[in-house]
């Protein structure tokens, strides 16, 4: 640290861009907190990190039973396991880092209002931290598609490429609904249904293409589509929609720009008004 | 920053709150219910305009009435290596004017620069999370202060041995108890190495050795060059640690100077010494339609209002009230608390008298005799309560009603002042001033008694 670093306390001005040079300096704490994050998830339970493959199995199942079986939605010749295990995976890593993110800043209130860092640490964390529970859980992808004989194809090397914009959607919902929560607890009540709605409206359970041609664009700005989709055809070896996985990942992209906006407006009024 | 020398340059620091306003109220139904119907959009309002306060300027006297200003221009200098206290009475600002320099909030209006690396200590164990182990805990409270991992890899070893909690190092922090989790916190605060330091009343925990480990521990940061700002409400520590000292009153800068000077003006201000309290009209005194409270006064023997007591005088602590409804049974007290806190003792009316019975109507005047040689010397705060015995109701309850300070006494016929080594403040709520009986037993045993008091 050197001695010539100087801080300016002025009343706040406006729209600020996000200061990456504290960012870096404050990375050690960043670490900890995901890692922190990650470590008490578990604390004290039995099973510890089996949570993590338990949870989509279970949903797997239950989906399978009711969606493959009973319902019996058309899958394009995908085996339904194989099919919805694909789109739960992702989808309970952005479900939960999502609600967890929003509620990030109104959980730690505490600690914002006795010191200083860069508050947008917080909505960020739990986007990081629960991607350890992704690693995990996509396991149950690989054991699948050995069952299923599903041969690994050159759409893989897009994976990297998937998992970013995977863990971008959680983010800027997070920043946006964080730095809304603190003002409006709103969020709090309405965080339940905006999943459940956000699932229902993403090929989880059923397929894209059982979408009526004229909507498809409408549909496809949904970012979740994208990321499901875009899943589903790099470890199953379909050609990748790009028509559905664009728009979403520029929906997305968007969604991360003006959520770290608005959350740096808001960032340092965060204690005074929540 | 022009000036080299100066850590932190506050200019014309002002922030000012939203305070709630009294919802309206419906008196019909119908009245209600549309009020329930267009809730949401005076919510939204409400909460959206929680920090907009475009609408008020700072020269402003008559500011909207929902707004309050817990700081108001605060300017000041402070030379780097400086260790500067603030006091002031609650509500003064003090807090704030911390959370505005570490960048907790941000001031409404004003300036404030500070140079070098910042570390604002408002709270000891901040970020410390019940499942993780003390080992984990020291890692993410070090980083949350501002350390980083290589600094804490170091310190490490000693952090741990400061707080004498080695054996527990890898159990986790829920199992501690509250001392050991205290002691834990601090150890890391006090291995902390920045440039300025930020002490909110933090010292307040832990038991007496420890802080004034801890205190010695900051006199050794500060030797080192570097800038401290304290506050708190301990005098004692105040003077002896800070050659400087801020008071603050009502969110302004009041006093600045020598602490010794600040310190004493503070003391003597009408604020913090109040041994007389009066409430001249009845509807106003504190109190409900059964019992009121008049007035409360500490007064000497001789029936002076007195706001200091030497320590070897007895004196009287009097509360005058007015009953005001038949048949009630009454219950009057008072308990005192010291400095730190601490609650010295209590005592109630009906201690040495068997009468419990209704109180008449009308109005009492009681006097609690207090005998000398018993309180330790500092500042006393009164708080009386008046409540039906049976069930027991408050009707009365009111804290700090009256402020007094006992001084010790120049003569060495007390046990207050300073004691051999000289200069070291006498620990102890109270100070009895105790016979003592020393023998002497040798083989050819010899008595005689030593008389303290002559």
């Amino acid at each position: 640290m050197s001695s010539e670093s100087l801080t300016i306390i002025e009343p706040k001005s406006g729209w600020q861009v996000i200061d990456f040079q504290e960012l870096k300096e404050y990375r050690d704490l960043f670490y900890f907190l995901v890692w922190r994050d990650f470590k008490v998830l578990y604390a004290q339970t039995i099973l510890g990190f089996s949570w993590a493959l338990i949870h989509p199995f279970v949903q797997i199942v239950l989906f399978t039973i009711i969606f493959g079986k009973i319902a019996n939605i058309s899958t394009d010749g995908i085996p339904y396991v194989l099919f919805s295990s694909v789109a739960i995976i992702p989808w309970t890593y952005m479900s939960h880092s999502m609600t967890q993110s929003s509620h990030s800043l109104i959980q730690g209130q505490q600690m914002l209002g006795k010191v200083y860092f860069p508050r947008i640490l917080f909505p960020i964390t739990p986007v990081l931290s629960r991607t350890v529970d992704f690693g995990i859980s996509i396991f149950i992808v690989l054991c699948l598609m050995v069952y299923f004989k599903v041969s690994p194809t050159w759409n893989l090397a897009l994976f990297p490429i998937f998992l970013v914009y995977m863990m971008a959607i959680p983010c800027g919902i997070g920043l946006w609904l964080s730095s809304l929560a603190i003002r409006f607890r709103d969020v709090k009540q309405a965080m339940p249904f905006l999943i459940q709605m956000l699932m229902y409206t993403a090929p989880i359970v059923y397929t894209a293409s059982s979408i009526p041609e004229n909507y498809r664009i409408l549909y496809s700005l949904n970012p979740i589509v994208g990321v499901i989709e875009g899943f589903r055809a790099c470890l199953l070896g379909i050609p990748i929609p790009w028509s559905y996985v664009l728009p979403g990942m520029m929906t997305s992209v968007l969604l991360l720009l003006s959520g770290a906006y608005y959350f740096k407006r808001m960032e340092r009024i965060i204690v005074d008004v929540i | 920053m022009k000036d080299s020398n100066i850590a932190i340059k506050a200019e014309h620091l002002g922030k000012c709150y939203r305070i709630g306003l009294k919802d309206d109220m419906h008196d019909t139904f119908g009245a209600s219910v549309w009020n329930f119907l267009k809730s949401p959009l005076g919510n939204y309002q409400k909460y959206r305009s929680l920090y907009n306060f475009d609408d008020i300027k700072p020269d402003q006297e008559a500011a909207p009435s929902d707004v309050t200003w817990a700081l108001r221009d605060i300017s000041f200098e402070i030379k780097v290596g400086e260790i500067v206290g603030i006091i002031g009475v609650n509500g003064a600002g003090k807090s704030t004017l911390l959370k505005i320099l570490s960048r907790i909030t941000p001031p409404t209006i004003g300036k404030a620069s500070l140079k070098g690396k910042v570390c604002s200590l408002l709270e000891v164990g901040t970020g410390f999370h019940q499942e993780l182990t003390g080992r984990e805990n020291v890692y993410m409270n070090g980083t949350i202060l501002g350390m980083r991992k290589k600094e804490i890899d170091k310190k490490f070893e000693e952090i741990v041995e400061f707080s004498g909690v080695e054996k527990f190092i890898d159990t986790p922090v829920k199992r501690y108890s509250s001392g050991m989790r205290v002691r834990l916190a601090f150890a890391v605060a006090a291995h902390l190495e920045p440039e300025i330091l930020l002490i909110d009343e933090v010292l307040a925990v832990g038991d007496a050795r420890f802080q004034k480990k801890c205190l010695n521990k900051m006199q050794d940061v500060s030797r080192q060059g570097r800038t401290i700002l304290f506050v708190s409400h301990n005098m004692p520590s105040i003077t002896s640690l800070c050659p400087r000292t801020i008071l603050l009153d009502a969110g302004g800068v009041l006093a600045d100077g020598p602490s010794q000077d600040v310190v004493k003006a503070y003391l003597h201000s009408e604020k913090s010494s109040k041994a007389i309290r009066e409430w001249p009209v009845l509807e106003d005194a504190p109190g409900d339609d059964v019992v009121r409270l008049c007035a409360m006064r500490v007064k000497t023997e001789d029936g002076q209002t007195t706001e200091s007591v030497e320590a070897r005088q007895s004196f009287g602590i009097e509360i005058e009230y007015e009953v005001l409804q038949y048949k009630k049974i009454l219950l009057v007290y008072f308990y005192v608390m010291n400095d730190e806190g601490i609650e010295v003792f209590r005592s109630f009316q009906s201690d040495l008298s068997s009468q419990i019975g209704p109180f008449k109507p009308g109005r009492y005047v009681s006097t609690a005799w207090i005998p000398g040689n018993f309180l330790g010397e500092g500042f006393l705060y009164v708080s009386p309560t008046i409540r039906t015995r049976f069930p027991g109701t408050p009707h009365v309850r009111l804290k700090e009603a009256v402020v007094f300070q006992v001084v010790p006494n120049l003569d060495c016929d007390s046990a207050t002042g300073d004691y051999f080594p000289l200069g070291k403040r006498r620990y102890g709520v109270v100070r009895p001033l105790l016979k003592w009986e020393s023998n002497f037993t040798q083989s050819k045993p010899q008595t005689f008694v030593a008389e303290v008091e002559k």
